[in-house]
């Protein structure tokens, strides 16, 4: 069958897409995004975390079908989604001269992470990039301070848990610990022993306070 | 495999009508976890996503009418002064990625023993609202569970809603399990005091074939408490009663020894988590009771 569906920002659509597959499977597979990470396949290790109509979900455990005409940010999308955010929270204009125009997430605007560039995140032609420091590329907050408070070892874990991540500080911007954790309690990690990861977390809290 | 997708209740009934042996589909917590392992493969995969109304629920004098597919994080931020023990028990359901996703209707639908909203239902009490292009029907709660991962559903039926009296007193739900997040229960165990009717109710999860009510210990405690007149009195428990009905509670149970745990330790886990609820809800009684008698 067929599914169409958004996809950061940008309409997509996926074919010959078998009716069990999983909304992970599309996305890594036949979209060619591989940040959503498969590993448990039954909900137990948040690996594959993606938001769906802005909800945090294990993608493993969508249907694909049950994601038509539906909106998903994966963590490719992370860094534009933040932009978008941060845009729509300073009630910036869009790219008219005329403000106060919702961004057209769907449109072949300036927004949206195109499926080309999504592929190529992690070595965009063109920029000097660093994945060490994040250094020229484009990262979400959340994912900066991953970065600068060395919460990633493997790395295997971290696209589930900068997606639920992020999504906490959306809506909860001063978190205490015990909303962290269970913010991310659905998120295994078994190399760091969380620490770090806690860390980064309080970081780009702070950071994000420090914004405001 | 087909993948049907009904933009309605009715579409989705004709569908089942037509389709047995459709498998629904709803946060996929349960079916695409049997689906990525092979463990099933359905020729019809029925999605009720597009249902809207099965995300919606109301709120009426003396209940709930919970859509089946309201999210157990729906439940929990919305939900808590109307159904404390079930948004205690849907705060127990896995992580909030399942909690998204997840909800009643499917708890209901796989019937597991370890399902965490059975418990809360069976003390609050509640009636599952099932619906064929036959016509609709209310299976009382306690009626629900016929097997091991077996309901009392028939093949063409959905389940619409669920109807969940709405509390009238203090309720409690405990799950053992090694972590607070990501477990299935080695046993769950729900309370709820019913001022009202003056009665408890309770249930037991993960520790007998199907979800029950420990009706020997309700039953003693409801004369318990109505033979020393401690309703009206709001005074404190007898240690010796809440003992017993412990005890009570303990011999409801027909466990099983398993990987999460044995027969045994679950008999008596849930003997302690009856005691300590009959505690914490009696105390909770007795503080709203006494400050009513005080204004």
């Amino acid at each position: 069958m067929r599914v169409n569906f958004t996809v950061n920002g940008r309409r997509q659509e996926a074919d010959d897409v078998w009716e069990g597959e999983s909304l992970l499977y599309v996305l890594r597979e036949r979209m060619g995004l591989p940040g959503s990470k498969n590993a448990c396949e039954q909900g137990e290790c948040g690996s594959c975390t993606v938001r769906l109509d802005g909800v945090p979900v294990c993608s493993c455990l969508v249907a694909a079908g049950q994601a038509e005409g539906r909106d998903v940010v994966t963590v490719e999308g992370l860094a534009d989604y933040a932009v978008e955010r941060e845009l729509a929270a300073a009630g910036a204009p869009d790219d008219g001269p005329e403000g106060g125009v919702a961004p057209d997430r769907g449109g072949n605007g300036h927004h949206g992470t195109p499926l080309d560039a999504a592929k190529r995140w992690q070595a965009r032609p063109g920029l000097p990039s660093d994945s060490l420091t994040g250094e020229g590329m484009p990262l979400s907050p959340v994912q900066q301070a991953f970065i600068d408070a060395g919460a990633v070892q493997c790395g295997f874990c971290t696209p589930g848990l900068l997606v639920a991540a992020d999504e906490m500080l959306e809506h909860n911007p001063s978190p205490t610990d015990a909303d962290i954790r269970e913010a991310l309690s659905g998120n295994l990690c078994r190399c760091t022993g969380y620490e770090k990861i806690l860390d980064a977390v309080r970081l780009a809290a702070a950071r994000q306070g420090e914004g405001n | 495999m087909d993948f049907l997708r009904p933009a309605s209740w009715e579409e989705a009934l004709a569908a089942k009508a037509a389709h047995p042996a459709a498998v629904p589909i709803a946060g996929g917590t349960d079916v695409m976890v049997e689906i990525n392992f092979d463990h099933r493969r359905p020729e019809h995969l029925l999605d009720l996503n597009r249902v809207g109304e099965l995300s919606e629920w109301e709120v009426g004098d003396e209940t709930v009418r919970l859509g089946a597919s309201v999210p157990y994080s729906r439940v929990m931020d919305s939900l808590r002064a109307e159904l404390p023990g079930l948004a205690l028990a849907s705060h127990t359901v896995a992580s909030p990625q399942i909690r998204n996703r997840g909800g009643v209707g499917g708890n209901l639908g796989t019937a597991s023993p370890a399902g965490d909203a059975h418990p809360a239902l069976l003390a609050a009490g509640a009636e599952v609202e099932a619906e064929s292009v036959r016509g609709s029907r209310r299976i009382p709660i306690d009626a629900f569970y016929t097997g091991v991962k077996r309901n009392a559903l028939e093949p063409d039926e959905l389940i619409r809603a669920v109807h969940v009296k709405k509390a009238t007193g203090p309720q409690q739900y405990s799950k053992v399990g090694t972590r607070n997040a990501m477990v299935i229960a080695v046993c769950a165990f729900g309370l709820a005091l019913h001022p009202e009717s003056r009665t408890v109710r309770t249930g037991i999860g993960s520790a007998a074939p199907t979800p029950v009510r420990a009706q020997a210990a309700e039953e003693f405690l409801n004369a318990a408490l109505e033979e020393a007149g401690l309703w009206d009195s709001g005074a404190p428990l007898p240690p010796s009663v809440a003992a017993r009905f412990a005890e009570l509670a303990s011999g409801a149970c027909n466990p099983i020894d398993d990987v999460r745990g044995t027969a045994k330790y679950r008999r008596h886990a849930i003997g302690v988590l009856a005691r300590r609820q009959l505690g914490w809800t009696w105390e909770q009684y007795r503080g709203a009771h006494n400050l009513e008698g005080a204004a």
